[in-house]
């Protein structure tokens, strides 16, 4: 405690409030926060490098493990940048199949999202039910896909399974539960007074700033944007599908719950439409092995905004390089700006508000230019040399260890 | 002597009341559950939660002020004890009923908020400091309301003791009716006082990770625990001998059972309302304490006064 009356609180890295380890120092006065210190990084998996390292078939796979939520959004925009870069012409039915599944886990990630905005504000009830609900599409996805989570259903040339008539029947009959439940959530939404008193003027960002500060998906959309890669660079089957941008004038954490929901009816609506028009032919072409030389950047709208990836491809079966643009690292920059001035109480919800996932988000940049201090570059002998020495300075000894361990091998 | 220490160890003094007080925290979250749709724990599960917590290792942090960090659990639980004695269960007075046990009910119930203020301050930990101050600044919002809606009942029956209201409230059936706005502002007043949704501010979980109860852990977390489930117990038993003063003619064991009804409902009104909340602000917590409440029990004094007038002059 400062002189000054005020406190800092650690929020994080490890936090009942974040799902994810992610550090947010607040500085309080009393019970409002004047200053947010937010430092990301904790994630950080190296994937993009060790992508380069593996062909691209492997890095597909390693791509969707960046999230566990939007797992399909990465895989899919991958590919996206891979067809493009090999002028692959992908089926048709790949494409409404990858919609389908894009959509499903929309719906699947916007009931989450629901569920952790409702224990955030202590309203665990909300969450219990979105989650009971969420089973239902998690079900169907596991039909779909034959998994759960890390669907693994795209392939560079389209997707690696088929839906069988049956299938589009429970799809049909899941749309029907989930549409009655939906309307249920928004009727709470609506409704229910301490939910819409926590929510309403919570975590403003304004039409200008959401524009200045870069927000994307509903965290734009709910500050008015109209903002949807769906809709402004039509990838996969949404060129043909008839779909409304949801936006709201709320500009709050309230507006960003409204738009969730709304999204979440447009989406049974775009699910309907596939399974009705779902075109006949095959599901994949043959891709071939080495990538010609080019490079591509591909855009997606994942449930938590726009996704981007770049790939560079060099001629071989390597990608060059490959770079992930997750939407939470476009949306943190505004959370700093809505926490000014709020509540200690607001600070959960204002974070969940944005739907982070600070594992997709975690990528290391490295500025360099005119003017920075230059960023050394090491080898791995030498990065694991300054490791022993860091640790030594901390009072750990692993070289000794070491001996003792290889020691004990002999 | 022997019964003395009988009523305080055994009935309905220690280990009657931990029994009731496991069985009402089993209650608590089995409805919880219900209401969200889960099935929720087994009967022994508070009973088997606290004896985990009891062989867990004690730890005291370092700059924490240890004896009062110790101390403050047995504090917590010594005052919901005693406050027990004064609620009366099977007959028109309890135990060691005297002119003036409402406001010794009231002030024991107010001491257990004043121990985790000080258990969690002296923890020295910022996140059970903020909920110790969270948990004293909603004192001062919730005791008012509550406090003048339990002694407007009082008022009407024109006396400072249980036993008195029972016996006025026995003599004139039907008059309890008056207490009704009285009875939902303590029901949620009691809310702010056992720190539960909508009032669990100075515990808030996604906020302050436990509050004055962050660094406490093994025995005196169990005890805490325990302290709380009786706070829970004693508040219903009051609210159920202040507002809900009916059928206290009836033998002993029926006004017993008459009790454990009365306690049950309350329960199971506590556990709705906080399967329906969501957590407020603090701000607006104590807006809502003295914006609506506090008008609501004095205009409840108004309506006792008026009744009082008209009716027993």
């Amino acid at each position: 405690m400062h002189d000054s009356g005020e406190v800092n609180i650690p929020i994080g890295p490890q936090h009942p409030a974040l799902k994810e380890p992610e550090s947010f120092l607040i500085t309080l006065r009393g019970e409002k926060i004047t200053a947010v210190n937010i430092k990301i990084g904790y994630n950080h998996r190296g994937i993009e490098k060790a992508c380069e390292e593996r062909t691209y078939i492997q890095d597909l796979y390693l791509i969707e493990r960046i999230c566990g939520i939007c797992s399909h959004s990465h895989s899919t925009c991958f590919a996206q940048a891979v067809e493009e870069i090999a002028a692959l012409e992908v089926p048709v039915r790949a494409l409404y199949i990858r919609s389908l599944i894009g959509e499903l886990e929309r719906i699947h990630s916007h009931l989450l999202w629901l569920g952790v905005a409702g224990h955030e504000i202590g309203f665990d009830t909300l969450l219990m039910y979105t989650w009971r609900d969420r089973e239902v599409v998690m079900d169907l996805l596991a039909l779909l896909t034959g998994n759960r989570v890390n669907y693994g259903i795209n392939t560079i040339g389209g997707v690696r399974r088929d839906i069988s008539e049956e299938q589009i029947k429970e799809v049909k009959g899941a749309m029907d539960i989930l549409e009655e439940r939906t309307k249920y959530y928004v009727d709470i939404a609506e409704g229910e007074a301490t939910l819409s008193k926590r929510l309403s003027g919570v975590g403003v960002l304004s039409y200008d700033d959401a524009l200045r500060l870069g927000a994307v998906g509903p965290t734009a959309r709910a500050s008015g944007v109209e903002r949807d890669v769906r809709k402004d660079d039509p990838y996969a089957a949404y060129a043909e599908l008839d779909f409304k941008v949801i936006t709201d004038k709320h500009a709050d954490v309230y507006g960003r719950t409204l738009v969730r929901l709304k999204e979440l009816m447009e989406s049974y609506k775009i699910v309907r439409q596939i399974i009705k028009d779902l075109p006949e032919g095959p599901i994949v072409i043959k891709a071939p092995r080495k990538i010609p030389a080019g490079e591509a950047l591909s855009r997606y709208e994942a449930p938590r905004g726009e996704d981007a990836h770049y790939v560079l491809a060099n001629g071989t079966e390597r990608p060059e390089r490959v770079k992930v643009r997750a939407p939470t690292l476009a949306n943190i920059q505004a959370v700093t700006h809505m926490l000014k001035d709020r509540y200690l109480a607001d600070m959960p919800i204002v974070i969940a508000a944005i739907d982070p996932c600070f594992s997709c988000a975690d990528r290391l940049v490295s500025v360099d230019g005119p003017g920075l201090k230059r960023k050394k570059t090491m080898t791995w002998e030498a990065l694991r040399l300054f490791g022993i020495e860091w640790h030594k300075k901390q009072g750990i000894d692993i070289s000794s260890l070491n001996k003792k361990i290889s020691r004990m091998i002999k | 002597m022997a019964k003395a220490l009988f009523n305080i160890l055994i009935f309905p003094g220690f280990l009657f009341l931990f029994v009731l007080g496991l069985a009402v925290e089993y209650l608590d979250r089995k409805l919880y559950a219900k209401f969200q749709n889960r099935i929720g724990p087994r009967w022994y599960q508070p009973a088997a939660d606290f004896i985990k917590l009891l062989g867990k290792e004690d730890m005291v942090p370092q700059e924490a002020d240890a004896a009062v960090f110790k101390l403050m659990p047995a504090f917590a639980l010594a005052a919901n004890i005693t406050a027990f004695l004064y609620i009366p269960i099977w007959e028109k007075k309890s135990l060691f009923s005297f002119g003036g046990d409402v406001i010794v009910v009231l002030y024991l119930l107010t001491l257990p908020t004043l121990t985790y203020f000080l258990g969690g301050w002296y923890s020295r930990s910022v996140y059970a400091m903020l909920g110790a101050v969270r948990s004293l600044t909603q004192l001062f919002a919730y005791e008012v309301p509550l406090f003048t809606c339990i002694l407007a009942s009082a008022l009407l029956a024109n006396t400072w003791s249980l036993e008195g209201m029972a016996l006025f409230y026995s003599a004139h059936p039907g008059y309890w009716l008056f207490n009704l706005t009285g009875f939902a502002v303590s029901l949620v007043s009691l809310l702010g006082k056992l720190e539960k949704v909508p009032f669990d501010i100075p515990e808030a979980e996604t906020e302050i990770v436990a509050g004055s109860f962050t660094e406490y852990g093994g025995r005196f977390l169990a005890f805490f625990r325990m302290s709380m489930n009786i706070e829970l117990t004693v508040g219903a038993g009051l609210l159920a001998a202040v507002f809900l003063p009916f059928g206290l003619d009836l033998a002993p064991a029926f006004v017993f059972s008459l009790f454990i009804i009365k306690v049950v409902f309350i329960i199971g009104a506590v556990s709705l309302v906080r399967s329906i909340m969501a957590r407020l602000r603090l701000d607006q917590m104590i807006n809502l304490c003295w914006k609506y409440f506090a008008p609501l029990a004095f205009l409840q004094v108004l309506i006792n006064l008026l009744a009082k007038w008209v009716l027993i002059r």
